[in-house]
């Protein structure tokens, strides 16, 4: 299990860098001078002189590169140029991500519960009308870009209903309770896209689960259906659940840059947005692999979550 | 499923695992009985397909925008950039079906219209993608080895970020032109798909099939396009509408992130919600409602026409 854990780690830590490769390069890259998009058209020669200087663009890329690198590892990406000028870029990011989670735990504490009832009815419900429902229903649903599902919820529930709010975040110093309140709508905006997806992975694996020996044999020896589902389906059947939320963290909290906008909610997809359009590089950069580390901590946790849940996996990853 | 990798990635867990059992549940039979067999099966999926409801719905929904996209003149009598004799923000009604935008354009027209840049997006970029996910996936998959290895780990690298911010970052990197945001698109589509496909050819070079054209002498060249490449042709053409899905997707997304470099008079889905959407709070809801509702259906349309195929390569 231990060289599991480190071979994973070190296979994170090579997609690290290429990122980082990738990171270093768009300011030397990208169109039109850097320091002119960041100080201004009408800025003096010395200004743009000292902005290309503390953007590290005199050096050669290596150096910048190896700067980066060193940055990472201190987690200290220096001052932000343009986004809040002079804040320290990683109270930037700390500040978005802190609003992420928020977003991102709430709506998965709404989409999980509801999307793997969803698949274990349907798998259980099989050929029915109900199954036929929950798979279509989910499959109309799914990939239609965020924004898409936060416009139409505005429209149609927070316009009419004053109990749902158009803005995701909520007046400062207001209570936890209102706080959800404001992340309910982007938090149904996620559920709209997620559910589909999850029910459908949910359903398959529960189904092959319910059609194995171990399941019948359960059955009849008598147990409950409800036994049954708890104490031999439910263990199995959610291992490809968990291997697609793994997956989807990452997205979760540097995808949903649409919903952020739709909602005015300050994550951190919106932060890397107007980092961009300011071209405020070491916010840039600082976003985009903070986004990189999470993906890559979620699905390693996902990964030795389904070793602890199957032991035959754990064998396998030990074997690899 | 949407990531796009973000959500878009979400199919490849069903797609790749799917593929291969499809494709090895077929190819025993082609050994056994011949070619014979094979378009009978062919020809029987064919048959349950076009009587299927979710593709004929899809079809229909799909049909209809390509016929926007190609003659808009024919389904409306107004420009996207004409302004009407009627006020702005007309509410819909017998004047302007869609009623009319905060500075008085048809709304209906800009919805016909706007069907055009993201069906000449959306197709081209997933082309690409596929021809190109499709020759790596083979050749990684069959010759394995250290290029393999490389490429795989550049794949993750790649897939770890969400599509969305990737193709942000690419089209910022290169500038927002169409040719751009249709490579930026193939680009971010190739990874997926190749592991997809990879994954299929390994799972196809151990068959027997494989084996025997090597005793024979065939050459790789003609194992991977002769023998391997028709027995994944169903997972190929899954993967293709899966994909022109996550397409749609990521285009309209990124008009509505506006980088997709087009003129905000010009007629597009995700810019007109972009242009249009805070004027919901004051009650205009249709400007923006309706394209929005434009680009739900496409994704839709796709989706049930994937999901289709998908069922009828598995009946």
């Amino acid at each position: 299990m231990g060289r599991f854990i480190v071979r994973r780690l070190l296979l994170s830590l090579i997609t690290l860098f290429i990122l980082l490769i990738i990171v270093t390069l768009i300011p030397n890259i990208a169109p039109g001078d850097p320091a002119r998009k960041i100080a201004g058209g009408t800025a003096s020669p010395e200004r743009l002189a000292s902005v290309t200087e503390s953007l590290g663009l005199n050096d050669s890329v290596p150096t910048q590169l190896w700067n980066l690198t060193t940055s990472v590892f201190l987690i200290d990406f220096g001052e932000s140029f343009s986004v809040a000028a002079g804040e320290p870029v990683m109270s930037l990011v700390w500040t978005a991500l802190g609003n992420s989670t928020k977003l991102v735990l709430f709506s998965l504490a709404i989409v999980v519960p509801l999307s793997v009832l969803g698949g274990l009815v349907a798998a259980y419900k099989k050929d029915t009308w109900i199954d036929r429902t929950i798979v279509n229903t989910g499959l109309a649903f799914s990939s239609i870009p965020e924004f898409v599902a936060g416009v139409l919820l505005l429209a149609f529930l927070a316009i009419p209903i004053s109990f749902f709010k158009v803005q995701a975040n909520a007046p400062d110093g207001a209570n936890i309770l209102t706080q959800l309140q404001h992340l309910i709508l982007p938090a149904i905006a996620v559920l709209m896209v997620y559910f589909g997806y999850i029910a459908r992975i949910t359903r398959a694996g529960t189904i092959t689960a319910l059609e194995s020996d171990y399941a019948r044999t359960a059955f009849m020896r008598g147990l409950s259906t409800r036994d049954v589902f708890r104490k031999h389906i439910a263990r199995n059947a959610l291992q490809p659940t968990v291997a697609v939320l793994g997956t989807q963290l990452g997205y979760l909290f540097g995808g949903m840059v649409g919903l952020e906008i739709v909602f005015q909610y300050p994550g951190l997809g919106s932060l890397i947005i107007r980092a961009i359009d300011r071209a405020d590089y070491p916010v840039l950069r600082a976003g985009v692999l903070t986004v990189a580390v999470i993906y890559m901590l979620a699905t390693l946790t996902a990964d030795l979550v389904i070793a602890w849940m199957n032991p035959r996996a754990r064998l396998a990853m030990e074997e690899e | 499923m949407s990531n796009l990798e973000g959500i878009p990635d979400t199919q490849d867990v069903t797609a790749g695992g799917s593929g291969p059992e499809i494709v090895s549940a077929e190819s025993p039979a082609d050994d056994q009985a011949g070619t014979l067999t094979r378009k009978t099966i062919r020809r029987e999926q064919r048959m349950v397909l076009l009587k299927s409801p979710g593709f004929i719905i899809g079809a229909l929904i799909v049909g209809f925008w390509i016929l926007s996209a190609i003659v808009p003149g024919l389904l409306t009598q107004y420009g996207p950039k004409e302004f009407l004799t009627i006020p702005a923000r007309t509410s819909p009604g017998a004047d302007a079906w869609f009623g009319t935008d905060q500075v008085g354009r048809d709304v209906f027209s800009r919805v016909i219209y706007g069907a055009r840049p993201i069906l000449i997006v959306a197709p081209l970029a997933t082309g690409v993608a596929i021809v190109v996910g499709t020759a790596l996936g083979l050749l990684m998959g069959y010759y394995r080895g250290w290029v393999d290895e490389i490429l795989s780990r550049i794949i993750e690298a790649i897939l770890s970020i969400p599509v969305i911010l990737m193709a942000i970052l690419v089209v910022f990197t290169f500038g927002q032109s169409r040719p751009v945001i249709i490579g930026t698109i193939a680009v971010l589509f190739v990874p997926a798909i190749t592991r997809t496909i990879r994954s299929a050819a390994i799972a196809e070079s151990q068959l027997d099939y494989v084996t025997s054209a090597k005793m024979r002498g065939e050459s790789g060249t003609f194992i991977v396009t002769r023998e391997i490449l028709p027995n994944v042709t169903g997972l190929i053409v899954v993967e293709l509408t899966v994909r022109l899905g996550y397409a749609v997707f990521t285009y309209a997304t990124l008009a509505f992130l506006g980088v997709v470099g087009t003129n905000i008079s010009d007629a597009d889905w995700g810019v007109d919600v972009s242009q249009n959407y805070t004027a919901i709070v004051s009650d205009v809801w249709w400007p923006t409602i309706f394209p929005a509702l434009a680009i739900a259906s496409l994704v839709i349309g796709v989706n049930l026409i994937a999901d289709s195929i998908d069922k009828a390569l598995k009946s």
